[in-house]
Protein backbone atom coordinates (compact mmCIF):
# COMPACT_ATOMS: atom_id res chain seq x y z
CA UNK A 1 0.00 0.00 0.00
CA UNK A 2 2.74 2.73 1.25
CA UNK A 3 4.79 1.55 -2.11
CA UNK A 4 2.29 1.76 -4.07
CA UNK A 5 1.62 5.11 -3.11
CA UNK A 6 5.23 6.56 -3.46
CA UNK A 7 5.33 4.82 -7.10
CA UNK A 8 2.52 6.70 -7.75
CA UNK A 9 3.87 9.91 -6.65
CA UNK A 10 7.16 9.04 -8.17
CA UNK A 11 5.38 8.38 -11.43
CA UNK A 12 3.19 11.17 -11.49
CA UNK A 13 5.91 13.55 -11.26
CA UNK A 14 8.35 11.94 -14.10
CA UNK A 15 5.22 12.45 -16.72
CA UNK A 16 5.12 16.07 -14.91
CA UNK A 17 8.72 16.59 -16.16
CA UNK A 18 8.33 14.65 -19.90
CA UNK A 19 5.18 17.17 -20.16
CA UNK A 20 7.52 20.04 -19.33
CA UNK A 21 10.47 19.35 -21.68
CA UNK A 22 8.62 18.78 -24.61
CA UNK A 23 6.99 22.20 -24.08
CA UNK A 24 10.28 23.97 -23.66
CA UNK A 25 11.83 22.41 -26.17
CA UNK A 26 8.53 23.23 -28.76
CA UNK A 27 9.25 26.68 -27.12
CA UNK A 28 12.91 26.64 -27.20
CA UNK A 29 12.62 25.32 -31.37
CA UNK A 30 9.93 27.68 -32.80
CA UNK A 31 11.68 30.61 -30.37
CA UNK A 32 14.53 30.04 -32.71
CA UNK A 33 12.91 29.69 -36.16
CA UNK A 34 11.27 32.59 -35.53
CA UNK A 35 14.31 35.02 -34.06
CA UNK A 36 12.89 37.52 -31.25
CA UNK A 37 9.11 36.27 -31.92
CA UNK A 38 8.57 35.28 -28.19
CA UNK A 39 5.79 37.40 -27.69
CA UNK A 40 3.27 35.51 -29.30
CA UNK A 41 4.47 32.50 -26.98
CA UNK A 42 4.73 34.48 -24.11
CA UNK A 43 0.55 35.92 -24.77
CA UNK A 44 -0.37 32.25 -25.35
CA UNK A 45 1.29 30.93 -22.39
CA UNK A 46 0.07 34.13 -20.03
CA UNK A 47 -3.95 33.20 -21.34
CA UNK A 48 -3.46 29.44 -20.38
CA UNK A 49 -2.55 30.55 -17.33
CA UNK A 50 -5.07 32.81 -16.19
CA UNK A 51 -7.73 30.59 -17.94
CA UNK A 52 -6.67 27.68 -16.08
CA UNK A 53 -6.62 30.24 -12.87
CA UNK A 54 -10.30 30.74 -13.78
CA UNK A 55 -10.58 27.18 -13.76
CA UNK A 56 -9.20 26.24 -10.62
CA UNK A 57 -10.96 29.17 -8.55
CA UNK A 58 -14.39 29.05 -9.88
CA UNK A 59 -14.19 25.47 -10.87
CA UNK A 60 -15.84 23.75 -8.04
CA UNK A 61 -18.69 26.52 -8.24
CA UNK A 62 -19.35 25.78 -11.74
CA UNK A 63 -19.26 22.05 -11.70
CA UNK A 64 -21.56 22.29 -9.13
CA UNK A 65 -23.85 23.72 -10.25
CA UNK A 66 -23.89 22.41 -13.11
CA UNK A 67 -24.13 19.24 -12.14
CA UNK A 68 -27.37 20.28 -10.03
CA UNK A 69 -25.89 19.15 -6.86
CA UNK A 70 -27.40 20.49 -3.60
CA UNK A 71 -25.40 20.61 -0.09
CA UNK A 72 -26.56 18.51 2.79
CA UNK A 73 -26.06 18.93 6.55
CA UNK A 74 -25.91 15.84 8.81
CA UNK A 75 -29.34 15.65 9.35
CA UNK A 76 -30.24 14.95 5.88
CA UNK A 77 -27.87 12.13 5.47
CA UNK A 78 -26.63 11.19 8.92
CA UNK A 79 -25.05 7.98 7.72
CA UNK A 80 -23.36 9.70 4.71
CA UNK A 81 -22.36 13.32 6.64
CA UNK A 82 -20.88 10.40 9.85
CA UNK A 83 -18.89 8.14 7.10
CA UNK A 84 -17.22 11.48 5.60
CA UNK A 85 -16.51 12.61 9.30
CA UNK A 86 -14.81 9.46 9.93
CA UNK A 87 -12.84 9.97 7.05
CA UNK A 88 -11.86 12.86 7.94
CA UNK A 89 -10.72 12.08 11.70
CA UNK A 90 -8.62 9.56 9.58
CA UNK A 91 -7.08 12.09 7.61
CA UNK A 92 -6.50 14.81 10.67
CA UNK A 93 -8.33 17.22 7.50
CA UNK A 94 -11.45 20.07 8.16
CA UNK A 95 -14.67 18.32 6.89
CA UNK A 96 -15.31 19.06 3.05
CA UNK A 97 -19.35 20.44 2.31
CA UNK A 98 -21.35 17.28 0.83
CA UNK A 99 -23.26 17.10 -2.24
CA UNK A 100 -25.99 15.26 -3.47
CA UNK A 101 -26.97 14.43 -7.01
CA UNK A 102 -30.55 13.45 -7.82
CA UNK A 103 -29.45 11.27 -10.77
CA UNK A 104 -29.94 7.50 -11.17
CA UNK A 105 -26.19 6.92 -12.67
CA UNK A 106 -23.99 5.73 -9.98
CA UNK A 107 -20.79 8.05 -9.61
CA UNK A 108 -18.94 10.69 -7.64
CA UNK A 109 -16.69 13.44 -7.60
CA UNK A 110 -14.20 15.66 -5.33
CA UNK A 111 -13.23 19.20 -6.30
CA UNK A 112 -11.19 21.53 -3.93
CA UNK A 113 -7.80 22.95 -3.98
CA UNK A 114 -6.71 21.96 -0.79
CA UNK A 115 -8.56 19.94 2.32
CA UNK A 116 -9.82 23.49 3.57
CA UNK A 117 -11.79 24.16 0.15
CA UNK A 118 -13.26 20.81 -0.63
CA UNK A 119 -16.50 19.74 -1.64
CA UNK A 120 -17.63 15.65 -2.27
CA UNK A 121 -20.92 14.91 -4.61
CA UNK A 122 -22.53 11.68 -4.81
CA UNK A 123 -25.45 10.71 -7.00
CA UNK A 124 -28.44 9.39 -5.49
CA UNK A 125 -28.06 6.50 -7.63
CA UNK A 126 -24.88 5.45 -5.96
CA UNK A 127 -26.20 6.17 -2.61
CA UNK A 128 -28.96 3.48 -2.77
CA UNK A 129 -26.56 0.64 -4.16
CA UNK A 130 -23.99 0.73 -1.61
CA UNK A 131 -23.62 -0.93 1.57
CA UNK A 132 -21.75 1.37 4.73
CA UNK A 133 -18.78 0.31 4.37
CA UNK A 134 -18.40 0.73 0.31
CA UNK A 135 -19.97 3.99 0.86
CA UNK A 136 -16.91 4.86 3.04
CA UNK A 137 -14.54 3.79 0.39
CA UNK A 138 -15.87 5.72 -2.34
CA UNK A 139 -15.23 9.08 0.02
CA UNK A 140 -12.47 7.66 0.98
CA UNK A 141 -10.86 7.69 -2.90
CA UNK A 142 -12.88 11.40 -3.05
CA UNK A 143 -11.12 12.48 -0.10
CA UNK A 144 -7.70 11.04 -1.28
CA UNK A 145 -8.11 12.99 -4.71
CA UNK A 146 -8.06 16.57 -2.38
CA UNK A 147 -5.46 16.09 -0.22
CA UNK A 148 -3.34 14.05 -2.90
CA UNK A 149 -3.65 18.03 -4.52
CA UNK A 150 -5.02 15.94 -7.50
CA UNK A 151 -7.30 19.23 -8.53
CA UNK A 152 -4.07 21.23 -8.67
CA UNK A 153 -1.65 18.93 -10.11
CA UNK A 154 -4.33 18.32 -13.19
CA UNK A 155 -4.73 22.06 -13.45
CA UNK A 156 -1.17 22.37 -13.56
CA UNK A 157 -0.71 19.52 -16.38
CA UNK A 158 -3.83 20.66 -18.28
CA UNK A 159 -2.09 24.00 -18.55
CA UNK A 160 1.05 22.88 -19.62
CA UNK A 161 -0.71 20.45 -22.19
CA UNK A 162 -2.70 23.68 -23.28
CA UNK A 163 -0.12 25.62 -23.45
CA UNK A 164 1.76 22.94 -26.05
CA UNK A 165 -1.40 23.13 -27.70
CA UNK A 166 -1.94 26.52 -28.31
CA UNK A 167 2.05 27.07 -29.14
CA UNK A 168 2.00 24.49 -31.83
CA UNK A 169 -1.00 25.65 -33.32
CA UNK A 170 0.03 28.84 -33.20
CA UNK A 171 3.58 27.91 -34.89
CA UNK A 172 1.92 25.59 -37.61
CA UNK A 173 -0.66 28.67 -38.32
CA UNK A 174 1.85 30.76 -38.83
CA UNK A 175 4.30 28.86 -40.52
CA UNK A 176 0.93 28.41 -43.08
CA UNK A 177 -0.16 31.33 -43.16
CA UNK A 178 3.17 32.67 -44.44
CA UNK A 179 3.96 35.54 -41.49
CA UNK A 180 5.93 33.48 -39.54
CA UNK A 181 9.76 33.86 -41.13
CA UNK A 182 11.43 37.69 -40.81
CA UNK A 183 14.50 38.20 -42.25
CA UNK A 184 16.89 39.42 -39.20
CA UNK A 185 20.14 41.46 -40.41
CA UNK A 186 22.31 39.10 -38.54
CA UNK A 187 20.72 36.28 -41.18
CA UNK A 188 18.12 33.84 -40.10
CA UNK A 189 19.48 29.99 -38.55
CA UNK A 190 19.41 27.32 -40.77
CA UNK A 191 16.17 27.04 -41.98
CA UNK A 192 15.46 23.65 -44.48
CA UNK A 193 15.94 20.96 -41.80
CA UNK A 194 14.59 23.41 -38.38
CA UNK A 195 11.73 23.97 -40.09
CA UNK A 196 10.99 20.05 -40.67
CA UNK A 197 11.57 19.31 -36.95
CA UNK A 198 9.75 22.02 -35.58
CA UNK A 199 6.86 21.11 -37.83
CA UNK A 200 7.01 17.69 -36.76
CA UNK A 201 7.65 18.48 -33.42
CA UNK A 202 4.29 20.92 -33.70
CA UNK A 203 1.88 18.39 -34.85
CA UNK A 204 3.06 15.33 -32.87
CA UNK A 205 3.69 17.38 -29.82
CA UNK A 206 0.00 18.07 -28.84
CA UNK A 207 -0.99 14.33 -29.16
CA UNK A 208 1.93 13.55 -27.51
CA UNK A 209 1.35 15.67 -24.28
CA UNK A 210 -2.36 14.42 -24.69
CA UNK A 211 -1.34 11.31 -24.30
CA UNK A 212 0.89 12.10 -21.54
CA UNK A 213 -2.38 13.86 -19.38
CA UNK A 214 -4.14 10.60 -19.67
CA UNK A 215 -1.57 8.77 -18.13
CA UNK A 216 -1.11 11.21 -15.43
CA UNK A 217 -4.97 11.59 -14.85
CA UNK A 218 -4.91 7.25 -14.80
CA UNK A 219 -1.96 7.67 -12.24
CA UNK A 220 -3.80 9.57 -10.01
CA UNK A 221 -6.72 7.30 -10.19
CA UNK A 222 -4.50 4.30 -9.27
CA UNK A 223 -3.06 6.87 -6.32
CA UNK A 224 -6.63 7.76 -5.19
CA UNK A 225 -7.35 3.91 -4.61
CA UNK A 226 -3.92 3.21 -2.63
CA UNK A 227 -4.86 6.37 -0.39
CA UNK A 228 -8.09 5.34 -0.14
CA UNK A 229 -7.51 1.69 1.09
CA UNK A 230 -4.49 3.40 3.62
CA UNK A 231 -7.62 5.78 4.77
CA UNK A 232 -9.84 3.15 5.41
CA UNK A 233 -7.44 0.20 5.95
CA UNK A 234 -9.90 -2.06 4.18
CA UNK A 235 -9.51 -2.48 0.74
CA UNK A 236 -12.26 -4.43 0.05
CA UNK A 237 -14.89 -1.58 0.77
CA UNK A 238 -14.10 0.20 -2.35
CA UNK A 239 -13.37 -3.13 -4.70
CA UNK A 240 -16.79 -4.17 -4.07
CA UNK A 241 -18.17 -0.83 -4.71
CA UNK A 242 -16.40 -0.16 -7.92
CA UNK A 243 -18.08 -3.46 -8.98
CA UNK A 244 -21.05 -2.05 -8.40
CA UNK A 245 -20.63 0.83 -10.22
CA UNK A 246 -18.84 -1.54 -13.28
CA UNK A 247 -22.08 -3.56 -13.21
CA UNK A 248 -24.21 -0.51 -13.64
CA UNK A 249 -24.42 0.76 -17.75
CA UNK A 250 -26.32 3.73 -17.21
CA UNK A 251 -24.41 6.95 -18.59
CA UNK A 252 -24.61 10.25 -16.41
CA UNK A 253 -26.28 12.74 -17.40
CA UNK A 254 -24.44 16.36 -16.45
CA UNK A 255 -21.37 14.96 -17.16
CA UNK A 256 -19.29 15.71 -20.39
CA UNK A 257 -16.08 15.71 -21.66
CA UNK A 258 -14.83 18.81 -19.67
CA UNK A 259 -15.59 17.19 -16.16
CA UNK A 260 -15.03 13.58 -16.96
CA UNK A 261 -11.89 13.18 -15.14
CA UNK A 262 -12.98 14.47 -11.80
CA UNK A 263 -15.42 11.38 -11.31
CA UNK A 264 -14.29 8.41 -9.62
CA UNK A 265 -15.27 6.42 -12.88
CA UNK A 266 -15.65 7.54 -16.23
CA UNK A 267 -19.04 8.65 -16.52
CA UNK A 268 -19.64 9.37 -20.46
CA UNK A 269 -18.79 6.32 -21.58
CA UNK A 270 -21.15 3.22 -21.37
CA UNK A 271 -19.69 0.53 -21.76
CA UNK A 272 -16.03 -0.20 -19.63
CA UNK A 273 -14.16 -2.07 -22.64
CA UNK A 274 -14.42 0.72 -24.76
CA UNK A 275 -12.70 3.08 -22.13
CA UNK A 276 -9.82 0.98 -22.32
CA UNK A 277 -6.17 2.21 -23.07
CA UNK A 278 -4.34 5.00 -24.22
CA UNK A 279 -7.19 7.51 -24.72
CA UNK A 280 -8.98 7.31 -21.25
CA UNK A 281 -9.23 9.13 -17.79
CA UNK A 282 -9.53 6.57 -15.96
CA UNK A 283 -7.73 2.82 -15.76
CA UNK A 284 -9.79 -0.30 -16.47
CA UNK A 285 -11.88 -1.11 -13.58
CA UNK A 286 -11.17 -4.89 -13.32
CA UNK A 287 -7.49 -3.67 -12.94
CA UNK A 288 -8.38 -1.09 -10.17
CA UNK A 289 -10.42 -4.14 -8.13
CA UNK A 290 -7.36 -6.24 -8.69
CA UNK A 291 -4.42 -4.05 -6.92
CA UNK A 292 -7.12 -3.29 -4.40
CA UNK A 293 -7.41 -6.43 -3.32
CA UNK A 294 -3.46 -7.98 -3.91
CA UNK A 295 -2.55 -4.65 -0.98
CA UNK B 1 35.39 35.36 -2.21
CA UNK B 2 36.32 32.64 0.28
CA UNK B 3 34.21 34.75 3.06
CA UNK B 4 31.33 34.89 0.92
CA UNK B 5 30.79 30.87 0.11
CA UNK B 6 32.04 30.36 3.86
CA UNK B 7 29.13 32.69 5.12
CA UNK B 8 26.81 31.15 2.47
CA UNK B 9 27.42 27.61 3.36
CA UNK B 10 27.09 28.31 7.11
CA UNK B 11 24.04 30.32 6.05
CA UNK B 12 22.25 27.48 5.09
CA UNK B 13 23.64 24.60 7.43
CA UNK B 14 21.92 27.21 10.04
CA UNK B 15 18.60 27.49 8.03
CA UNK B 16 18.84 23.43 7.69
CA UNK B 17 18.97 23.20 11.56
CA UNK B 18 16.04 25.06 12.17
CA UNK B 19 14.03 23.70 9.73
CA UNK B 20 14.36 20.31 11.05
CA UNK B 21 13.86 21.29 14.51
CA UNK B 22 10.97 22.80 13.92
CA UNK B 23 9.64 20.11 11.51
CA UNK B 24 10.38 17.83 14.96
CA UNK B 25 8.09 19.92 16.77
CA UNK B 26 5.23 19.96 14.27
CA UNK B 27 5.00 16.53 14.32
CA UNK B 28 5.71 15.71 17.74
CA UNK B 29 2.51 18.22 18.61
CA UNK B 30 0.43 16.16 15.55
CA UNK B 31 0.76 13.37 17.99
CA UNK B 32 -0.38 15.29 21.12
CA UNK B 33 -3.15 16.08 19.08
CA UNK B 34 -3.85 12.83 18.00
CA UNK B 35 -3.79 11.51 21.16
CA UNK B 36 -6.29 14.48 22.51
CA UNK B 37 -8.60 13.13 19.76
CA UNK B 38 -8.55 9.62 20.99
CA UNK B 39 -10.74 11.38 24.43
CA UNK B 40 -12.89 13.80 22.59
CA UNK B 41 -14.19 10.12 20.56
CA UNK B 42 -14.39 8.36 23.73
CA UNK B 43 -16.42 10.87 25.56
CA UNK B 44 -18.78 11.31 22.64
CA UNK B 45 -19.47 7.50 23.59
CA UNK B 46 -20.52 8.25 27.09
CA UNK B 47 -23.04 11.09 26.30
CA UNK B 48 -24.73 8.84 23.71
CA UNK B 49 -24.80 5.57 25.44
CA UNK B 50 -27.80 7.08 27.87
CA UNK B 51 -30.27 7.59 24.99
CA UNK B 52 -29.04 4.03 23.28
CA UNK B 53 -30.20 2.26 26.74
CA UNK B 54 -33.82 4.63 26.79
CA UNK B 55 -34.54 3.61 23.53
CA UNK B 56 -34.27 0.25 23.81
CA UNK B 57 -35.37 -0.63 27.65
CA UNK B 58 -38.36 -0.71 26.40
CA UNK B 59 -37.99 -3.47 23.79
CA UNK B 60 -35.90 -5.24 25.91
CA UNK B 61 -37.67 -6.39 28.92
CA UNK B 62 -36.05 -9.85 28.89
CA UNK B 63 -32.51 -8.68 28.26
CA UNK B 64 -32.26 -6.48 31.12
CA UNK B 65 -28.99 -8.11 32.10
CA UNK B 66 -27.18 -6.56 28.92
CA UNK B 67 -28.77 -3.81 29.10
CA UNK B 68 -27.24 -2.77 33.06
CA UNK B 69 -23.82 -4.31 31.90
CA UNK B 70 -23.83 -1.44 29.01
CA UNK B 71 -24.90 1.37 32.09
CA UNK B 72 -22.15 -0.27 34.56
CA UNK B 73 -19.63 -0.39 31.29
CA UNK B 74 -19.99 3.21 30.98
CA UNK B 75 -19.69 4.00 34.38
CA UNK B 76 -16.38 1.92 35.04
CA UNK B 77 -14.87 3.76 32.03
CA UNK B 78 -15.84 7.24 32.99
CA UNK B 79 -14.52 6.41 36.47
CA UNK B 80 -11.33 4.92 35.53
CA UNK B 81 -7.93 6.72 36.30
CA UNK B 82 -4.48 5.65 34.63
CA UNK B 83 -4.17 5.15 30.64
CA UNK B 84 -3.91 1.39 31.09
CA UNK B 85 -7.05 1.55 33.52
CA UNK B 86 -8.91 3.66 30.93
CA UNK B 87 -8.24 1.53 27.90
CA UNK B 88 -9.14 -1.81 29.67
CA UNK B 89 -12.46 0.45 30.77
CA UNK B 90 -13.18 1.15 27.57
CA UNK B 91 -12.53 -2.26 25.42
CA UNK B 92 -14.91 -3.63 27.92
CA UNK B 93 -17.08 -0.98 27.17
CA UNK B 94 -17.10 -2.33 23.50
CA UNK B 95 -17.35 -5.59 24.07
CA UNK B 96 -20.92 -4.79 26.05
CA UNK B 97 -22.09 -2.92 23.00
CA UNK B 98 -20.95 -5.56 20.94
CA UNK B 99 -23.56 -7.95 23.22
CA UNK B 100 -26.05 -5.53 23.22
CA UNK B 101 -25.84 -4.95 19.50
CA UNK B 102 -25.62 -9.21 19.02
CA UNK B 103 -28.98 -9.40 21.15
CA UNK B 104 -30.88 -6.01 19.15
CA UNK B 105 -30.60 -8.10 16.41
CA UNK B 106 -33.08 -10.91 17.24
CA UNK B 107 -35.37 -7.98 17.52
CA UNK B 108 -36.98 -7.57 14.69
CA UNK B 109 -39.21 -4.48 15.70
CA UNK B 110 -36.74 -2.79 17.71
CA UNK B 111 -34.17 -2.97 14.77
CA UNK B 112 -36.92 -1.08 12.74
CA UNK B 113 -37.89 1.26 15.29
CA UNK B 114 -36.63 4.96 13.56
CA UNK B 115 -35.13 5.80 17.07
CA UNK B 116 -33.66 3.18 17.27
CA UNK B 117 -31.79 2.79 13.92
CA UNK B 118 -30.87 7.05 14.43
CA UNK B 119 -28.96 5.70 17.37
CA UNK B 120 -27.36 3.03 16.70
CA UNK B 121 -25.76 4.68 13.59
CA UNK B 122 -24.87 7.34 15.73
CA UNK B 123 -22.85 4.27 18.05
CA UNK B 124 -21.80 2.66 15.21
CA UNK B 125 -20.16 5.68 13.78
CA UNK B 126 -18.62 6.63 17.28
CA UNK B 127 -16.91 3.26 17.41
CA UNK B 128 -15.37 4.10 13.90
CA UNK B 129 -14.21 7.03 14.88
CA UNK B 130 -12.70 5.89 18.39
CA UNK B 131 -10.94 3.00 15.72
CA UNK B 132 -9.80 6.23 13.07
CA UNK B 133 -9.03 8.54 15.74
CA UNK B 134 -6.53 5.75 17.18
CA UNK B 135 -5.21 4.71 13.69
CA UNK B 136 -4.38 8.33 13.10
CA UNK B 137 -2.19 8.47 16.19
CA UNK B 138 -0.87 6.02 15.54
CA UNK B 139 -0.07 7.58 11.82
CA UNK B 140 1.37 10.50 13.45
CA UNK B 141 3.71 8.58 15.87
CA UNK B 142 4.67 6.81 12.69
CA UNK B 143 5.89 10.23 10.67
CA UNK B 144 6.86 11.32 14.21
CA UNK B 145 9.25 8.42 15.35
CA UNK B 146 10.57 7.79 11.69
CA UNK B 147 11.77 10.99 11.75
CA UNK B 148 13.40 11.05 14.36
CA UNK B 149 15.41 8.34 13.18
CA UNK B 150 16.22 9.17 9.84
CA UNK B 151 19.47 11.15 9.16
CA UNK B 152 20.02 13.88 9.21
CA UNK B 153 17.50 14.68 11.79
CA UNK B 154 17.93 12.12 14.26
CA UNK B 155 21.02 14.18 14.99
CA UNK B 156 18.86 17.06 15.77
CA UNK B 157 16.36 15.19 17.83
CA UNK B 158 19.24 13.62 19.62
CA UNK B 159 20.49 17.18 20.69
CA UNK B 160 17.29 18.44 22.11
CA UNK B 161 15.28 15.63 23.35
CA UNK B 162 13.11 14.65 21.05
CA UNK B 163 12.28 11.10 22.24
CA UNK B 164 10.25 8.33 20.08
CA UNK B 165 6.43 7.93 21.17
CA UNK B 166 4.74 4.57 22.09
CA UNK B 167 1.63 3.47 19.62
CA UNK B 168 -1.22 2.79 20.39
CA UNK B 169 -2.13 -0.98 20.88
CA UNK B 170 -4.89 -3.41 21.71
CA UNK B 171 -4.10 -5.26 24.71
CA UNK B 172 -6.67 -7.64 24.02
CA UNK B 173 -6.42 -10.48 21.68
CA UNK B 174 -10.14 -10.89 21.18
CA UNK B 175 -10.31 -7.07 20.46
CA UNK B 176 -7.57 -7.48 17.14
CA UNK B 177 -9.58 -10.53 15.24
CA UNK B 178 -13.13 -8.83 15.76
CA UNK B 179 -14.28 -8.31 12.32
CA UNK B 180 -15.82 -5.86 10.78
CA UNK B 181 -19.78 -4.96 11.66
CA UNK B 182 -21.92 -3.85 8.50
CA UNK B 183 -25.62 -2.99 10.24
CA UNK B 184 -26.76 -2.15 6.94
CA UNK B 185 -25.85 -3.97 3.46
Amino acid sequence: MYSQIAENKRNSWLLVILVTTVLVLLGYLIGEYWGSRYGGIVIAVVFAVVSALIAYYGGAGMILGLSRARRIEKRDNPQLFNVVEELTIAAGVPMPAIYIIDDSAPNAFATGRDPAHASVAITTGLLEKLSRDELQGVMAHELSHVQNRDILFAMMVGVMVGSIVMISDFFLRSVFWGGGRRRRSGGDKGSGPLILVALALAILAPIFAKLLQLAVSRQREYLADASAAKLTRYPEGLARALEKIAGDREVLEVANRATQHLYIVNPIKPFEKRAKGLFSTHPPIEERVARLRAM
Amino acid sequence: MAGWILLIVLAVIVFGFIGIYNTLVTLRKRCDNGWAQIDVQLKRRYDLIPNLVETAKGYLKHEREVLENVTKARQQAINASGVKEQAQAENFLSQTLRSLFAVVENYPDLKANQNMMAVQEELVSTENKISFARQHYNDTVMAYNTRTEMFPSNIIAGMFGFSEREFFELEDEAQRQAPKVDFTS
